[in-house]
């Protein structure tokens, strides 16, 4: 099956298109017209102010604004600067940097290309993660031909600019997306986040200034520089510009990408472009970002899809990973396996990680199997406290998140465990 | 010496890409695992000494990264995704059917060395679920008679 997103807009519109994953049916669309515009006709600082000016937000999770991070690379040419791309995609329930990669990887390419000029920056290494062995040979491949036309390398597009691009592929860890974790893993070490100040811009992959990026993030960049800031700020939301690419998966009858404006109704995306549920189904909880944000029970699903407005609901658009449940689902089993996740992934440097994530998991594992009380539901609440902001990096912020998540709006179900002294919910899908 | 002068010559041209050597000991380790199947404790000891940094060094990346293996592994390495979205999905049911089809328990070889079954994180199939991940290709939206199938061609 050909794998392109069901509804598309800028970013996707010529997916299904073979030929666009090569460097000439990229460029029989356009391809490369913006990044010639941004090294021929625009100085790096202008570069910036656009992609500033655009509000474009990073769409790795955390929504940083592009434009601020490309500013703080220090100027002056003392010592390399390095560009990293974040495509160490494994937020569970996220699926679109690998479509990006493998439909549109002179995409990418271009939008390094431009934000490499923008902060004058001589290599970007590009962290693809292990798994994805064919969404990384397409990226090999573009490299290859982008050298060969004089894209990459020295003297780009017959400029003074040189630039390298190195492809480089994780061996399976979720912590090395993490963006210092993502460093640590480029130096060939084990991927344990940083601990910040200083951050990548002043040290970052071997030492050097750094900006990480992730590959949704440096794909829009082409279409901002090509069609204007004001152009961009057409789609989605005031303070939340451009479209992204949700992921729809779970419980609906068209699990797949959908390239939508940034604001878009959740239940818009799950029963208008989703299809809804099968015949009977109703939903019990939407996850709206990947399995580190918060889930949503069945009464919220009119929020907009921006951080502003899943913010007001304690949830966060994090990679726009929907993740739709119905309501045979065991939300006990849902945390069950939300926490083996985080036990499994947890770098281990910090105590309140390694330890919280295991005792979490262990909580769940007892309260599945009739074995929990009513003061397990306090210890999660607690030990997920201990953890939330606790550590050096975010991870464990999202472990505990879901898990407040659960305990926030399906409390019941925990306490049906408890009570029974057995899961109630039969048909829910199996551990 | 375990890792062949090929192999050698493939990671010098990693190293080649880098600012710090260091930097292509992930590329080395997928090449030599590619070329001996996985890193023993003498194959760490070698990319060590080619890397300047102690052994340890080496298997603390090796045990880190889940697709370094420390130990011996069947020819094919079959991993089906049990993370939510895929266990929504049945991946869970199916991985147990796999698991009973081949007569051996999680993560175990199958006694001709043919498969080694596991589960794995999200792999980012998520619309295509359930799925299994063989080496580097996919296998997505799968029902259980197809999963029989694609392992059972396994040679």
């Amino acid at each position: 099956m050909l794998k392109v997103p069901y509804v598309t807009n800028y970013l996707s519109e010529h997916f299904a298109e073979d030929a666009y994953a090569t460097l000439e049916g990229y460029e029989r669309r356009g391809g490369y017209e913006a990044a010639r515009k941004a090294i021929t006709k625009l100085t790096p600082d202008q570069v910036v102010d656009v992609v500033k000016a655009s509000g474009l937000q990073g769409r790795g999770g955390a929504g940083f604004p592009t434009g601020l991070k490309w500013s703080f690379m220090p100027k002056g040419a003392d010592k390399p600067r390095y560009l990293a791309c974040n495509a160490d995609e494994s937020e569970p329930g996220s699926f679109k940097d690998r479509i990006l990669m493998e439909r549109a990887p002179h995409k990418l390419l271009e939008g390094i290309l431009i934000a490499a000029w923008a902060t004058q920056s001589q290599t970007t290494f590009i962290y693809c993660r292990g798994e994805y062995a064919f969404p990384g040979a397409q990226i090999a491949r573009a490299i290859e031909e982008a050298y060969a036309k004089g894209y990459l390398g020295k003297r780009v597009m017959g400029s003074k600019f040189s630039h390298d691009v190195v492809l480089m592929m994780g061996a399976g860890a979720y912590i090395a997306g993490e963006e210092t974790g993502l460093l640590e893993s480029l130096e060939g070490k084990m991927a344990k986040p940083r601990k910040k100040p200083p951050f990548p811009a002043e040290y970052g992959a071997f030492g050097m200034p750094t900006t990480v990026n992730n590959v949704e993030t440096f794909c829009h960049v082409p279409h901002i520089i090509g069609s204007g800031a004001e152009w961009f700020k057409g789609f989605g939301t005031e303070k939340s510009p451009g479209t992204t690419i949700f992921g729809v998966s779970g419980h609906v009858v068209r699990p797949g990408l959908y390239e939508l404006p940034l604001g878009t109704r959740l239940d818009e995306i799950v029963f208008e472009h989703a299809g809804g549920l099968s015949a009977g189904r109703k939903v019990k909880g939407v996850i709206p970002g990947g399995m580190s944000m918060p889930i949503l029970p069945a009464g919220q699903l009119d929020v907009p899809m921006a951080n502003e407005f899943l913010r007001e609901r304690k949830s966060m658009l994090g990679t726009g990973g929907i993740i739709v449940m119905d309501d045979t689902t065991c939300m006990v089993r849902v945390g069950w396996i939300v926490t083996y996740f985080f036990r499994d992934e947890s770098c281990g440097q910090c105590t309140q990680c390694r330890e919280g994530t295991g005792w979490m998991h262990k909580i769940f594992e007892r309260i599945e199997r009739g074995a929990g009380s009513r003061d397990d539901l306090e210890i999660l609440l607690d030990v997920a406290a201990k953890m939330d902001g606790q550590t050096i990096c975010a991870f464990a912020d999202a472990a505990a998140w879901p898990v407040q998540g659960l305990l926030r709006h399906f409390r019941e179900d925990f306490e049906a465990h408890v009570a029974h002294g057995k899961c109630p919910f039969p048909q829910s899908f199996e551990l | 010496m375990v890792i062949s002068a090929e192999t050698r010559a493939r990671i010098d041209l990693e190293i080649a890409k880098y600012p710090k050597q260091r930097g292509a000991l992930l590329p080395a380790l997928h090449l030599v695992q590619e070329e001996l199947g996985h890193i023993s404790p003498d194959t760490a000891r070698e990319v060590a000494e080619i890397f300047g940094v102690s052994p340890v060094e080496v298997m603390e990346v090796v045990t880190f990264y889940n697709m370094f293996y420390d130990r011996p592994q069947g020819r094919h390495h079959v991993y089906v995704c049990t993370n939510l979205p895929c266990s929504i999905r049945g991946a869970r049911g199916l991985l147990r059917a796999l698991e009973k089809h081949l007569g051996i328990g999680p993560g175990e070889t199958t006694a001709d060395g043919r498969i080694t079954l596991g589960h794995e994180e999200c792999l980012g199939a998520c619309a295509y679920a359930p799925m299994m991940r063989i080496g580097g290709k996919y296998h997505e939206d799968l029902d259980l008679e197809e999963a029989k199938r694609i392992v059972d061609a396994l040679r």
